[in-house]
């Protein structure tokens, strides 16, 4: 018995870059199980990046139907989106994008700031987070006093602080080593194992993929194959 | 609450990251500090020489010039006028019954500059012990009254403080004449100050003026009321005179600066307005170096209220700053600077900057509103910003 997270249908995606049209997406459909880990692949410039910012909700397609959890969310205001986005979505990025200036418990405690818990049950929450992490012991020091891997990891906590259903990642190994990129590859693993957490990964490496579920091959805005895991 | 706590993170984040911008974001401070000061200097200038020139008018007396003179410097009023107007109803009496009056002359001489060694210009009022008297509050500090007959001056306390030459005891030549300075007098801060007394009669020997005079001063019956001498001066048409309050004169004598408090104001806002472009320039440059933190918030969730204002209170601050520094700095160099400047009449007037709460608050309204112009449009970028820049 499986849920359906995420449903796109006949989704168009068009840029227009001068007088020139850029059909990223004609068509595309595609449905994510709740439960489910999702590597994306493909070459540069297929389209991955753009099907990540509208499953999460920071781009809206051009023409097409994504619903989330049956409900529609490409016709949603901005206000409205901002708001599904803090309940439902946690990002994580390449680049991790830590506030710079904000402490690794700070920075975490940063989507919390949108719901109505009180400062004592904001910071349980972010120790917590941090704890499941393994960065208990970095809550003070702020992000250029860590490694790339710990600051993705601090980016990791801030995704899942408010308890989402959905992570989005993309590259979130990109620009780490191997063994750092393992370690936080088991870490979204476990994420997606025991705590449910549906997850959606774009990347570029193979190695990486294999710590999902499924695999999708994206080319010229259509998904090319499908491997499960 | 929610909005507010967003809002306070991105402010706290902007200040915090303000070091890393500290040059530009220095730069723009100081921009609107120099604007605040010029600013503040122009404005304390105009209400120094304002209160020097509106506490120097008395409502009790009259004063009467020649018609369509501007001052006392080029009136003329002849020994009979002056005996004719003496006679005229609504001026006080003495206890034996005469009118209370001075019949005075208005001269230029020449002085030094004490602060920049120039040869100005300074009044040399010949008076009469009773035109002393027409003055309130003068007191003799140093020194003695001149006599009648003597070639002998008094000075007044800002005027030794503007101009050397002038110290007690010290000789002065006037043309071909010598003067010897007997006493420094003191009239409360007006702008009688500013000026060198001498017996009238021996003024008008020495400078060749014959028994004519320049101004008539009197004590008025009624505070305020010149209706009486209006009416003589119109009925003879041998009288070419002007007759006014002498607070009237002097406030009129005041707006001539009013023109500098124009002036200043007219600097203040095309300097404002290179603070402005600085202040812009910074808060864009702000803006785009935030552009992932914003984007990021934004995909968080953070409503764009809370990106525009922490933009808008980061040039709001800055520019707060750059105020208290012009204001502080103006208060600390300017308040109470005494200076000297020519009045209407071209003679020297001396006064100090006054600075007042009212002008503080004037300054950091200016600043506070280049902070908020010039926070204002990049605050709606970041607003604008497209959330998908999180990603690169
Ligand atoms: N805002 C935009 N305006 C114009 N064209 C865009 C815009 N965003 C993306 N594109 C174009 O859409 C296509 C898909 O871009 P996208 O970033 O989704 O690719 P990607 O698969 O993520 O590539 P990469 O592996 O390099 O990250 C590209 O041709 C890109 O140039
Ligand atoms: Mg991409």
């Amino acid at each position: 018995m499986s849920e359906t997270l995420f449903d796109l249908k006949n989704v168009r995606k068009y840029f227009t870059r001068g007088a020139e049209e850029i059909h990223v997406f004609d068509g595309l459909n595609l449905e994510i199980e709740k439960g489910d880990f999702v590597a994306i692949m493909g070459p540069s410039g297929s389209g991955k990046t753009t099907l990540l910012n509208m499953l999460g909700g920071v781009d809206q397609p051009t023409d097409g139907e994504i619903s989330f959890s049956g409900d529609r969310i490409d016709n949603l205001s901005e206000g409205a989106l901002a708001n599904w986005r803090a309940t439902n979505i946690g990002f994580i990025f390449q680049f991790y994008n830590l506030m710079p200036m904000l402490s690794a418990a700070r920075n975490v405690e940063l989507p919390l700031l949108l719901t109505n818990l009180s400062a004592k049950q904001r910071k349980e929450n972010v120790a917590t987070a941090l704890e499941l992490v393994d960065l208990a012991d970095r809550t003070t020091h702020k992000p250029r006093e860590m490694s790339g891997g710990q600051q993705q990891r601090v980016a990791i906590a801030r995704a899942i602080v408010s308890d989402p259903k959905m992570l989005l990642c993309d590259e979130p190994t990109g620009d780490l080593d191997r063994e750092t990129a393992d370690e936080i590859l088991s870490m979204l693993q476990l994420l997606n194992r025991d705590f449910g957490k549906t997850i959606v990964m774009v990347t570029h490496d193979p190695l990486a993929a294999k710590y999902a579920k499924r695999i999708l091959h994206l080319d010229k805005g259509n998904f090319i194959s499908e491997e499960v895991d | 609450m929610k909005i507010i706590a967003q809002i306070w993170t991105v402010m706290v984040m902007n200040i915090r990251s303000l070091p890393q911008r500290l040059w530009m974001s220095l730069a723009a401070v100081l921009a609107v500090a120099v604007v605040i000061f010029v600013l503040l200097a122009f404005l304390a200038m105009a209400n120094g020489f304002n209160q020097t020139l509106s506490g120097t008018g008395s409502e009790d007396i009259a004063i009467v010039t020649r018609d369509g003179s501007q001052s006392e410097l080029n009136s003329v009023i002849s020994r009979d006028g002056v005996n004719i107007i003496s006679t005229a109803e609504g001026i006080a009496k003495d206890k034996n019954g005469n009118p209370i009056y001075s019949a005075e002359l208005y001269v230029v001489v020449d002085g030094i500059k004490r602060t920049t060694g120039t040869e100005v210009n300074i009044p040399l009022r010949g008076i009469s012990s009773s035109g002393v008297s027409l003055r309130d509050q003068v007191t003799i500090i140093e020194g003695r009254m001149f006599e009648s007959g003597k070639n002998e001056l008094m000075i007044g306390s800002s005027a030794l403080r503007e101009f050397s030459g002038f110290e007690l005891g010290r000789e002065v030549t006037f043309g071909k004449t010598k003067w010897k300075v007997v006493g420094v007098f003191s009239t409360g801060g007006s702008v009688f100050e500013s000026e060198v007394w001498a017996d009238a009669r021996t003024v008008q020997t020495q400078f060749r003026r014959g028994s004519s005079f320049q101004t008539m001063r009197m004590r008025l019956a009624n505070t305020g009321d010149i209706t009486a001498l209006e009416k003589l001066i119109e009925a003879d048409p041998r009288l070419n005179f002007n007759v006014e309050t002498e607070a009237k004169y002097y406030a009129e004598q005041g707006n001539a600066l009013s023109g500098i408090v124009i002036f200043g104001w007219a600097v203040s806002i095309v300097m404002g307005a290179g603070a402005l472009a600085g202040a812009l320039n910074t808060m864009f440059t702000s803006v785009s170096a935030r552009t992932t933190e914003i984007a990021t918030l934004r995909a968080i969730g953070f409503s764009n209220t809370s990106a525009f204002m922490g933009t808008l209170f980061e040039s709001v601050v800055l520019s707060l700053i750059g105020g208290i520094a012009g204001t502080t700095l103006a208060f600390a160099a300017l308040d109470g600077l005494s200076a000297s400047t020519l009045s209407a009449g071209f003679t020297q007037v001396v006064f100090t900057f006054e600075l007042s709460p009212d002008l503080f608050a004037t300054g950091i309204k200016l600043a506070l509103a280049i902070g908020f112009i010039g926070g204002f449009f990049p605050a709606w970028r970041a607003a604008r910003m497209p959330v998908v820049k999180a990603f690169g």
